[in-house]
């Protein structure tokens, strides 16, 4: 450390608070990449099941190294690029995909004072970051120059724009009752046992944020923008090898992030369920990984929706409901039952 | 702490700067429609960037959310799907410019007399102090609006509504041919709309005999 010290002179404070900020940036993405590795497996395992079948068994215990084997596998593939595509922008859509899914995790808090960066406004950041991913689908797709490609990301483009309207808005309840955008403080307003967590005055709310992160993601029941019966894969047809890969790990990066940040702001985060029990960075843990299932259970059960249920679901539906309970939370703090509401 | 004799501030200002200067003039200059809506977008991120020097995050975040976010993707989407000839759209560049010149001209004049050096120097504007690590921009704006300036953003807010209401009524149209779905409807059937049961006696077919027989040949492989 001294002789460090010593080389960097009048620089050291700088260069020793980048090099500390880059070891937390670390130590947040590869546990968050080996996550997503075995949520692909995890994924394979419930689903098969759930169908009455074994799933992945093959590589190591119970399949445990299934997702190595398909990393090594993907790492290991040419990447084509077709002829006609736009060659720079066909190369800089995994890279915008797989970019905000993994920036908006630092505003996330993983337990008391335990987050990278303490954030005033940790909520429109997440917001704008989970935004900007709908670019990597649309230049994917575009960039492909083929109609599949192209039809996918348009239907994408369409579905995330809309749902995140409804997202957004469940968010205001929330910011409401915690009278912050700041997320440690959004859990610390839940504190007291599971009867103080946002699901219970904000259910509608919790409900519409939990189906519209479905569709953020483009995950099943609403995956048209994969649509493999109608449109091959969608967007990423024409990507192989890693690129392809690259698109995987986002989605994947964005279901759990969209599940962490349920966690945080309806189910308390890493607090307790009951007071007396100790608060600790493995109930965020059991949490999200309820979350998780669900997305795996939702993937096994329902069939895709029709592309314009989708709409209707969205802009008819989520939209008015979530303003209907705005303004009811907004009434109901100016009366003597505020308490419940905060 | 200081580089070569520069802030980190301005080594930040000014390298953003110039990324948002190439961005915004390649907006004008590239020849590919959705080039020009990429560079437009990086040059929104930027100037974000810039935005987040001068403490004012909530700006910062809600520019990336808005315009990156929302119009600009409407925007791509647009551009996308139109098949754009370019050089029909350069062909009447030379007509317009003697008029064209002068109105750019004069607008460019109109904008360095008013944020130009006389007004916006270095001694006319004071460097704002740094606020201490607690300020919150966002909770601060946040009172500023609801309170000081609470009429202006209230009417700013009814000339979106009405520009909303007015953008949908314009284009909202009863499409006669269009093939639409009543969820109600659907949800609501009963299986007496769909099925009708017919009672029928019970009747011995004619031809039963020649059915055992086929049967039989079937049974036998023929």
């Amino acid at each position: 450390m001294e002789w460090l010290a010593n080389l960097f002179g009048s620089y050291w404070p700088a260069v020793a608070l980048t090099g500390w900020t880059l070891i937390k940036i670390v130590a947040i993405v590869a546990p968050l990449m080996g996550a997503i590795a075995y949520l692909t497996l995890a994924e394979r395992k419930v689903i098969g099941y759930m169908q009455v079948r074994i799933g992945p068994n093959r590589v190591g215990y119970f399949g445990l190294l299934q997702p190595l084997a398909d990393g090594i596998k993907l790492l290991f593939k040419e990447i084509v690029l077709p002829t006609a595509s736009n060659k720079t922008l066909f190369l800089l859509g995994p890279v915008l995909a797989i970019a905000p899914a993994f920036a908006a995790w630092a505003v996330i808090p993983f337990d008391m004072n335990m987050v990278l960066a303490d954030l005033d406004a940790g909520l429109i950041y997440i917001l704008a970051m989970t935004s900007v991913a709908v670019y990597g689908v649309i230049i994917a797709g575009w960039a492909s120059n083929s109609k599949y490609a192209f039809l996918g990301s348009l239907r994408s483009a369409a579905q995330i724009v809309s749902y995140e309207i409804a997202m957004g808005f469940a968010l205001v309840g929330v910011l409401m009752c915690a009278n912050s955008l700041n997320l440690g403080k959004i859990v610390m307003g839940q504190v007291g046992g599971f009867w103080h967590w946002y699901f219970l005055p904000l259910f509608p709310l919790f409900i519409v944020y939990f189906i519209s992160a479905v569709a953020e993601t483009n995950r099943a029941p609403f995956d048209v923008a994969e649509g493999e019966s109608e449109i091959v894969a969608g967007f990423h047809v024409e990507y192989s090898g890693m690129a392809f890969a690259v698109f995987f790990l986002a989605e994947y990066a964005n279901i759990i992030l969209v599940s962490t940040l349920a966690a945080l702001m309806f189910l308390g985060g890493w607090l307790s369920p009951l007071p007396f029990i100790q608060d600790s960075f493995l109930w965020l843990l059991v949490k999200v990984g309820f979350l998780l299932f669900l997305f795996l259970w939702f993937r096994a059960t329902f069939p895709r929706y029709r592309y314009d249920q989708i709409m209707r679901l969205g802009w008819k539906v989520f939209i008015p409901i979530t303003i209907v309970w705005i303004v009811f939370i907004g009434g109901m703090m100016q009366t003597p039952w505020a308490r419940f509401f905060h | 702490m200081t580089f070569f004799g520069l802030h980190f501030q301005d080594i930040v200002f000014y390298t953003l700067a110039i990324i948002l200067l190439f961005a915004a003039l390649s907006v004008i200059t590239t020849r590919n429609p959705v080039y020009a809506a990429l560079y437009l977008v990086l040059a929104f991120f930027t100037a974000a960037g810039i935005w987040l020097l001068l403490e004012a995050e909530f700006l910062a975040i809600a520019l990336v959310l808005v315009y990156v976010g929302a119009v600009m993707v409407l925007f791509l989407f647009v551009v996308m799907m139109l098949d754009i000839n370019l050089d029909k759209l350069r062909e009447g560049f030379w007509n317009a410019l003697p008029i064209a010149l002068p109105i750019g001209g004069l607008m460019a004049v109109e904008m360095v007399m008013i944020v130009g050096v006389r007004n916006f120097g270095a001694d006319k504007v004071l460097e704002p102090a740094a606020h201490p690590a607690d300020y919150s921009n966002t909770a601060e704006l946040g009172r500023v609006l609801y309170t000081d300036y609470l009429l202006a953003f209230e009417l700013a807010s009814v000339v979106l509504l009405v520009a909303i209401v007015a953008a949908i009524a314009l284009t909202l149209r009863d499409r006669k041919e269009s093939k639409f779905i009543d969820p109600a409807m659907q949800v609501s059937v009963k299986k007496s709309d769909r099925i009708r049961i017919l009672k029928m006696d019970a009747v011995v077919e004619e031809n039963a005999e020649t059915l055992s027989n086929v049967a039989e040949n079937a049974k036998e492989g023929k």
